[in-house]
């Protein structure tokens, strides 16, 4: 007896989360794999492939995936050398007022996504915005950030750049001061200059926390929804629009919930794909 | 002995040596700076223009005006600001208790128990990670709006993000460096389990509670979609969704929205400044690989 209450006791600690987990975690993502092979013209379940062949023929899902991935292809590796930089920097014996800076840096990693969208739509206004009043004042032509294709991905590069930086820094400098200072000394006797301390020793070791970060963005890149609807609505045309906000539309504003939960799995396998790729890259050791 | 001649040159590299780090460590400095002020600029823009009406942000007003107030009533009038502040004020703490709750529970078992099924559970709950939010949402919202018509309440917002993997990886974390014997002598002295959690092991985590409450909590101020989709009456609001029925208009009034930010920013840009360890501490212990 006394036997059996020990082993319900781990139980009766996990059982609250566990219950939620199953109801709102486990269930939903089988249901909508279900979903994704549902012929929605019939009522009731009826197993069709349609929504998934679908998607391989929608242009539109094919302009969401594409602008996706180059958002992908471009920011995410433009803010991880930034956050690199920014680590070592805020590392670094030099710098003096670590304060001011950590501020600076560190300050949008607490502001929304619906706050900092407000924001970057309002200073990138072709009309109004402060960006093309700077462009202006130093002679430079305004530019029509939110009504041209490509201007517009670059708003939303930056602005995801701007929100999630800092974050990003935070976890490659607890990566950086995790790397043992007696690496460094030895590097040092041996007489390796700072370059090749950098390159041979600081990013192999920082590799880890890089992996961390780069999965991380992938997976925040893929659900990228609050910025292109808020800031550019998905446009010009579809310029801007994002696997997320084409979910959402066919879920959400069309009730297409057979088709959305196919884009959803799509999003996922994606999702997974990269992963492997990235771990397969980097993970190992390949020195 | 070393000759004059030695020690003469030996310095004078020494001098070369610190001119060359005298020149690093300003533009070191240099390029954090410019890189500091644009990172701010966003932020600043945003308090300055929540104290413009429209024409003085449209013609690019960088210093601060005298319209607060008026913004703020505009705002009040567009969206019951007031009342989605409460809102997000009752969710985010609702959420933050309940999740501190069984996300500290659930770490608390899997870090000083052995049982049936514990890395099955462990590993299915720790795959949830790599799956994004999108696969889960469409049953999520059918679950909410039609089986339990809880659309427009707190608990349609609260409780499918209590499924909170992020926060069991970081309690079991924190669980992992308190001392098993700590446990034992309370047990001995015949404290309950429970006792033995809530008296002796939660008052030992007690700053990666904090942490992890900072991230809860802002985590919950700043969803967006999920709100969006399971609360459609103006009264239920959040501020985020408030401002994006605000944003999405055509015709805004900006002054307005950047006072909406403001007001949702502020109170954490301040947080930030008086607990900037804990804030840090948080991010970077949810990176801690295990």
């Amino acid at each position: 007896m006394l036997r059996l209450r020990q082993n319900l006791v781990p139980y009766g600690f996990l059982l609250p989360y566990l219950l939620i987990f199953l109801l709102f975690w486990a269930y939903p993502l089988v249901q909508s794999l279900i979903d994704s092979f549902d012929d929605s013209r019939i009522l009731g379940f009826a197993f069709s492939t349609t929504n998934w062949t679908r998607l391989f023929a929608d242009p539109f899902f094919m302009t969401a995936l594409k602008n996706t991935l180059i958002i992908l292809a471009i920011q995410v590796p433009f803010m991880l050398a930034l956050a690199i930089s920014l680590a070592i920097a805020m590392n670094s014996q030099m710098l003096k007022a670590k304060g001011f800076y950590r501020f600076a840096f560190f300050a949008p990693l607490v502001v929304g996504t619906t706050a900092y969208s407000a924001i970057f739509r309002l200073i990138f206004n072709t009309q109004y915005g402060a960006v093309n009043h700077g462009l202006n004042a130093l002679g430079l032509p305004s530019v029509d950030w939110l009504n041209q294709g490509t201007p517009a991905l670059i708003v939303i590069m930056l602005a995801i750049t701007w929100r999630w930086t800092g974050y990003n820094a935070i976890i490659l400098l607890a990566g950086l001061q995790s790397i043992s200072k007696d690496v460094y000394e030895a590097a040092a006797i041996d007489g390796a200059s700072k370059w090749t301390t950098f390159w041979r020793i600081t990013l192999p070791l920082m590799r880890p926390s890089i992996l961390f970060c780069m999965v991380l963005s992938v997976f925040g890149t893929l659900q990228l929804f609050t910025e292109s609807a808020l800031i550019t609505a998905g446009g010009p045309g579809n310029a801007t629009m994002t696997l997320g906000t084409y979910l959402y539309q066919q879920g959400f504003r069309s009730f297409n919930f057979g088709y959305a939960s196919s884009i959803a799995y799509a999003v996922a396998i994606l999702g997974a794909f990269v992963s492997w790729i990235q771990l397969r890259l980097l993970g190992r050791d390949n020195t | 002995m070393t000759t004059p001649t030695q020690t003469h040159t030996q310095a004078k590299e020494n001098q070369n040596h610190k001119a060359a780090e005298s020149v690093q460590s300003l533009l070191l400095h240099v390029f954090m700076t410019i890189g500091a002020l644009l990172f701010l600029a966003p932020l600043y823009l945003m308090l300055v223009y929540a104290t413009h009406p429209d024409n003085g942000i449209y013609s690019g007003a960088l210093w601060f005006g005298s319209e607060a107030v008026n913004n703020f009533k505009n705002l009040q009038a567009d969206t019951n600001f007031l009342r989605a502040m409460g809102n997000s004020i009752i969710i985010a703490v609702l959420y933050t208790v309940v999740s501190l709750m069984l996300t500290s529970m659930a770490g608390f078992a899997f870090t000083k128990y052995e049982f049936w099924g514990k890395n099955f559970w462990f590993g299915v709950i720790l795959a949830t990670l790599a799956i994004p939010v999108f696969v889960t949402i469409i049953p999520q919202y059918i679950l909410m709006a039609r089986n339990f018509h809880l659309t427009n309440t707190y608990w349609a917002v609260i409780l499918p993000t209590l499924a909170n993997t992020v926060g069991i990886f970081y309690m079991r974390q924190a669980f992992l460096i308190v001392h098993t014997d700590l446990l034992n002598a309370a047990r001995i002295d015949g404290a309950s389990e429970w006792r033995v959690f809530w008296q002796i092991a939660l008052p030992v985590v007690r700053p990666a509670l904090a942490a992890l409450a900072i991230l809860l909590f802002l985590s919950s101020w700043n969803d967006y979609l999920w709100p969006l989709l399971v609360l459609n009456n103006k009264d239920a609001y959040t501020i985020p969704v408030a401002l994006g029925t605000l944003v999405g208009l055509t015709r805004v009034s900006w002054g307005g929205i950047m006072m909406g930010t403001a007001l949702s920013t502020v109170p954490f840009l301040i947080l930030f400044v008086i607990a900037q360890r804990q804030i840090i501490a948080g991010v970077a212990g949810g990176s801690v690989k295990g």
